[in-house]
């Protein structure tokens, strides 16, 4: 009785060229490729809501309740030109930032103290349980008088907005970073600080840039909504005064060019700086759902 | 075949002068280790009075069914944990906490750090614990990365890799460092019994050019016989040694040897619980 076999396959034995190999991988069509990008798609979709508001408004025909898009970017353009917008950008920019960051580095001190020691992760949680659900600009009455009137006080309800989202999402990420990642970075004989920033951080990056979008979104609506409160200081207001400022007016077109400028910062923060990070880090390392 | 298992059962088993003489020199000794960990609500005793020792180039594997902690020896090993009682010693230093002279080789693919390319992970290592400059450490990442024959994949990250791919950039990372000691956590058990052989094989393959030492944790009689040169045979809940096989290596030349070895261990291991499959 003959015991098992191995037959080869016809193509093996000749070792011949394969013909049909470039059929393995072929290009995808070009209209495919245009869609794949969601930026056009995105944009395509942009453009259909830009048409219906036009249309629509243009058949209300009241510009005081709802000006038509052309109005709105023509006052767009003339407030850009004669240099009111940019000043009310930079001023809001300023403030947003300064918040901004010295709400970032807080949450990165308290983070840092949270995973090293038990009593830091316990004020952490406390305070976050206890402040997170806080809207920050419940908290501008008590800074106005903190504080005065003036840049100070927009710092410290923004500083309120990030800190809490930026933290609370960093200690998730860092205690959400696999077991095995742990060891392994207690094999390199890393501990303290430099286990943090060579592990911890970049394991936990797809959290922590969670939070620090959820941060800047938070710090940008609290801003706004802070000058539309209690609106100038020294004769420098910022996008939300702008908006106030013209509705007194009745400058509706003006209202909509400001509320527009706020969406329109908000999508480049989004889209190129945040998406721009995203994938150089966590999309290039393979670690986005 | 049974000379070549010690029952450790037996007290007058292994001449003692010998024995004495190669403990004074073993790269790595555990004496009568005792280790408990916590889960919330339980006290477990993972291993009880453990005692082996470790030679340079051996290539040691701890073989058991589940819940014999072999895993949980190895940690030790590593030092993330200490024994209740009993002592590890590495070189004549005690274990106290983890280090880059014990390098570990895990189970899990997410060992990698999935932020850097091949070469950066096998680099790392050498730049943060060795301390050396980064050219030098480029050059023996490569060199390694040549080794376990990724070059084509150096510049790729994690994500990218198969399974086995992974593996051996872990086993890279761990060899480059030139450690005293490889620990090696079921590092082939989550991968297709194809690749698995294949690994076993390069494994062996990389054992003959360096000749490192290795401890080997596994829970496949076949894997172990293949890889080792001894074998610590585990009985679980508590861990306790039940026997040593010595020079597995020896008999390879007989076909029939590994089969009726690997048959010895089996009947040894399940001897007492009585099912003999």
């Amino acid at each position: 009785m003959p015991g098992p076999q191995i037959i080869l396959a016809a193509d093996v034995t000749t070792n011949r060229q394969h013909a049909n190999v470039a059929e393995v991988e072929q290009r995808l069509g070009s209209l495919e490729l245009i869609l794949g990008i969601s930026a056009v798609r995105k944009t395509v979709l942009i453009i259909v809501l830009a048409i219906i508001w036009q249309v629509y408004a243009s058949y209300l025909d009241n510009p005081l309740l709802f000006p038509t898009l052309s109005d709105t970017l023509t006052t767009l353009y003339d407030r850009f030109v004669d240099g009111t917008l940019p000043s009310r950008i930079w001023t809001t920019l300023q403030v947003l930032i300064t918040g901004y960051v010295a709400g970032t580095l807080l949450a990165a001190i308290l983070t840092i103290l949270a995973i090293n020691t038990r009593i830091g992760t316990d004020f952490l949680e406390t305070m976050t349980a206890m402040f997170n659900p806080l809207p920050a600009i419940s908290l501008l009455p008590l800074a106005l008088i903190w504080f005065g009137l003036g840049a100070s006080s927009l710092v410290f309800v923004l500083i309120h907005s990030v800190l809490w989202a930026v933290a609370l999402n960093t200690h998730a990420g860092f205690l959400g970073v696999s077991r095995t990642l742990r060891m392994v970075g207690g094999n390199y004989g890393l501990t303290g600080l430099s286990y943090v920033t060579r592990i911890l951080v970049p394991a936990a990056f797809p959290s922590i840039l969670t939070g620090l979008k959820i941060g800047w979104a938070f710090a940008w609506r609290t801003l706004i909504a802070a000058e539309l409160v209690f609106g100038v200081s020294s004769g420098q207001g910022g996008l939300g005064w702008f908006i106030f400022e013209n509705r007194n007016l009745l400058d509706i077109p003006a209202v909509f060019a400001g509320l527009l400028t706020v969406i329109i910062i908000g999508l480049i923060v989004e889209n190129l700086v945040f998406q721009t990070i995203e994938r150089h880090t966590i999309q290039k390392w393979g670690m986005k759902e | 075949m049974l000379q070549a298992i010690q029952q450790k059962m037996d007290p007058t088993a292994g001449l003692p002068d010998v024995k004495a003489a190669s403990e004074a020199k073993s790269l790595l000794t555990v004496d009568k280790v005792t280790l408990r960990y916590k889960t919330p609500n339980l006290l477990i005793t993972a291993t009880e009075d453990v005692s082996f020792s470790v030679e340079r180039s051996d290539r040691f594997v701890l073989l058991g069914p589940s819940g014999c902690g072999k895993s949980t020896l190895l940690k030790a090993v590593g030092g993330y944990m200490a024994p209740v009682s009993g002592s590890i010693h590495i070189n004549g230093r005690p274990v106290k906490k983890p280090g880059a002279d014990r390098m570990m080789v895990f189970q899990e693919f997410d060992q990698l750090l999935p932020w850097k390319t091949v070469l950066e992970n096998v680099m790392f290592p050498l730049v943060v614990a060795r301390k050396l400059p980064r050219r030098e450490a480029e050059a023996r990442a490569k060199e390694y990365i040549d080794k376990v024959k990724l070059t084509r994949a150096t510049d790729s990250y994690p994500h990218t890799l198969s399974g086995g791919m992974k593996q051996r950039v872990a086993i890279a990372r761990g060899m480059a460092m030139q450690p005293d000691i490889l620990l090696m956590d079921e590092p082939f058990a989550a991968l297709d019994a194809l690749t698995r052989r294949q690994m076993q094989d390069e494994l062996l393959q990389l054992w003959e050019d360096t000749r490192f030492t290795v401890i080997f944790v596994t829970h496949s009689i076949a894997e172990a016989i293949k890889i080792s040169n001894r074998i610590l045979l585990l009985s679980p809940h508590p861990g306790r040694v039940k026997a040593e096989v010595i020079d597995v290596d020896r008999p390879c030349q007989d076909d029939g040897s590994a089969v009726a070895l690997e048959r010895d261990i089996h009947n040894l291991l399940f001897s007492e619980s009585g099912h003999r499959e």
